[in-house]
């Protein structure tokens, strides 16, 4: 057996009386693509929040490659490799593409003070191997061309690309995507669609999807969990899921 | 109808004002105050300050078209494009190194001194910008540290005998430090409540240094600090222990002027070093982190960022510009008490880098010069120099709220 990626195991939010997230269980193998899916208002983003460390999980445990990480603080999570994008893109928008890619690789960067003032050797490799990787994922999205573009003036579809490729700058195994095609019209879709399995298939990572488009979800998803009002309801391959009569009556209610 | 009543509110806010600030006179007289009124040539002067505030306001829309109406003088063509500039930046920054190294030698002492003053407010300012223009963090107690930085150097000189060169590095230090220990608990705020911590802060270290009389002097101050020295030269006309003087080691006549040129020279050094210093940090990992995490901090972290980290360089840094700053306003006054570091002087550099544009650092010393030279220059109206102030800030943020010379940033780009 594979070993486990994330391991997530009875992971609750609370907030208040309201239990937002009701122990949710979740596994993540490596190389494999798992969405979740649910009606809105059913906690995938807040369960996402306590993936990243964004919020502090009332209890449950998560384990990524092996380590406990809950309770961890999110840029700690992140530098594990845990990345994560937003439902609502959140771009430097008044920074170009290309500087969006650097900051996000700025811990791999010589930030010492006396080594950037005087631009010492290795201050000067690093920052050139960053531009390389840049370059690279730039490439990878097809945004290579709009590298001196402010970002901001990006169209959605690009923004969205932008996003993902600024995670994967940052060299994660595992990248949760919130709602990546939200906004986004079929053609653009489905350069996403292929986007994803690119990234499984040849980058070799996994991802964890929260997604409402059906289309997406069934036709590139090794596993799906579905969670309605904050517990888990099922889970299983495309198919089970569709054929699921729980799944059905969450969704368009009873008949 | 709206543009009527507009008008008549306009005309009794500026009236009721006026009543106040100019109408009304407290004096004393003997132990008691006595309230006198205007002159009849005063009021006349506020009744027309009103009509005018009225009928400006009555005719805003049409004075509007009118100064639309104006061609904009067009200067694009005077300024060579793209990598023409750049070609020519550093034989512009070196022209105007030279021209400023070479200036005191012939003008009057006053304006050399004055420039010095407006030296070192460019200095505070530049520190301020990092902190507020660049990282986004509202500090409204930034004149601690440049308090901590002049009392340093003049401690450290009165208890110590230390030189002035050696005090500049520990003050900016010192500055340092306590900026490292002030943002530490209480970075993790923002803006508005940020802004009161720090502005507590500025108290509270005015409030010790005119508390702690043994140490301090409490509101005495201290006086008679060391000047700096050339290579060891000093430039006073005896010696007081035997050290070489500076006129008598190049053989001329005494001149006081020697010693203004002199601090005026280093502070042109000093604040081209920050400068530099500047330059490089916008155009570093961390500048760019400063401005990432102005921009959007939820997407800083989901990237792995330390936002602690990142604000507290931020604010060290500016930090210790001032204290660049306040040891060399210490070793210029060569006295200096609470007084100097009232919350007014933060105000002031505040505006500065406000006025300026924030972020940019030519609009940051342009409202340096202008802050410190229009004062001078308005001397006769220094009752009203706060009145003015305000005014100007009303205006520059109705018509160009982002400053003198907006923030250009030093984009990145791709080959």
């Amino acid at each position: 057996m594979s070993q486990l990626l994330l391991d997530v195991n009875g992971l609750t939010m609370q907030f208040g009386g309201l239990v937002a997230v009701n122990k949710v269980n979740l596994t993540v193998k490596n190389r494999q693509i798992v969405s979740v899916i649910g009606p809105n208002g059913a906690g995938k983003t807040t369960a996402f929040n306590c993936l990243s460390g964004f919020y502090i999980p009332t209890a449950g445990s998560v384990m990524f490659k092996g380590n406990e990480i809950a309770g961890m603080k999110d840029f700690q999570i992140s530098r594990q490799g845990l990345v994560r994008t937003f439902q609502h893109v959140r771009l430097f928008s008044n920074m170009t593409v290309i500087e969006n890619m650097l900051v996000a690789q700025h811990r791999h960067l010589n930030t010492g003070l006396l080594a950037g003032l005087f631009k010492t050797p290795s201050y000067r490799r690093l920052e050139q191997e960053a531009m390389e990787r840049a370059i690279f994922w730039l490439k990878e999205v097809g945004l290579l061309d709009s590298a001196n573009r402010e970002s901001g003036n990006l169209s959605y579809g690009q923004q969205r690309r932008l996003e993902i490729a600024r995670c994967m700058v940052t060299q994660p195994e595992l990248l949760m995507l919130d709602e990546p095609a939200a906004g986004l019209n079929p053609n653009e879709t489905k350069e996403l669609d292929e986007l994803i399995i690119k990234l499984r298939d040849e980058h070799e990572i996994s991802i964890l999807l929260i997604e409402h488009d059906m289309g997406l979800v069934m036709g590139i998803s090794d596993h799906i969990y579905v969670i309605a009002q904050g517990a888990p309801l099922a889970d299983g391959n495309a198919d089970d899921i569709k054929n699921n009569p729980d799944v059905i009556k969450a969704y368009l209610g009873e008949s | 109808m709206g543009k009527l009543y507009s008008a008549i509110f306009s005309a009794g806010v500026a009236f009721v004002l006026a009543c106040l600030m100019i109408g009304v006179k407290l004096n004393t007289d003997g132990t008691t105050l006595k309230v006198t009124g205007a002159t009849s040539d005063q009021w006349m002067w506020i009744i027309g300050g009103i009509a005018l505030v009225f009928f400006s306001q009555l005719f805003a829309d049409q004075i509007d078209a009118a100064f639309s109406k104006i061609p904009k003088p067009k200067v694009g063509h005077l300024i060579p494009e793209g990598d023409k500039l750049a070609q020519l930046k550093p034989w512009l920054m070196a022209g105007l190194f030279v021209c400023m190294v070479i200036w005191p030698f012939m003008v009057s002492r006053g304006s050399v001194d004055l420039a010095t003053l407006a030296l070192i407010y460019i200095m505070l300012g530049l520190g301020l910008n990092i902190v507020v223009g660049l990282a986004g963090l509202l500090d409204l107690g930034y004149v601690a540290f440049y308090a901590v930085g002049a009392y340093t150097y003049a401690l450290l000189s009165q208890y110590f005998d230390m030189s002035f060169w050696i005090c500049l590095p520990i003050s900016a230090g010192m500055a340092a430090l306590f900026g490292f220990i002030l943002g530490f608990p209480v970075l993790r705020l923002r803006g508005d409540y940020l802004a009161i911590v720090t502005l507590g802060f500025g108290e509270i270290i005015r409030i010790l240094l005119n508390n702690w009389t043994a140490v301090t002097g409490g509101p005495n101050g201290i006086s008679g600090i060391a000047k700096p020295a050339l290579f060891g030269l000093e430039f006073t006309r005896r010696s007081k222990d035997g050290s070489p003087l500076f006129h008598e080691f190049f053989g001329i006549d005494y001149s006081s002027s020697y010693k203004v040129i002199f601090l005026y020279l280093i502070a042109v050094v000093l604040v081209a070093f920050v400068i530099f210093v500047i330059n490089r940090l916008m155009r570093m990992p961390i500048g760019r982190a400063w401005e990432a995490l102005r921009e959007d901090e939820i997407a800083c972290r989901s990237l792995g960022l330390n936002r602690t980290a990142i604000k507290l360089s931020a604010f060290t840094i500016g930090a210790s510009t001032a204290g660049f700053a306040g040891s060399f306003f210490a070793a210029r006054q060569g006295f200096i008490s609470p007084e100097s570091f009232t919350f007014i002087e933060s105000a002031i550099i505040l505006a500065i880098v406000v006025l300026g544009g924030m972020g940019s650092q030519v609009g940051v010393i342009l409202a340096a010069i202008v802050m410190t030279i229009l004062p001078e220059l308005a001397r006769e109206f220094s009752e009203y120099r706060m009145l003015l102030f305000g005014l100007t800030m009303v205006l520059m943020m109705r018509w160009r709220p982002q400053g003198l010379v907006p923030m250009k940033r030093p984009v990145l780009e791709l080959k």
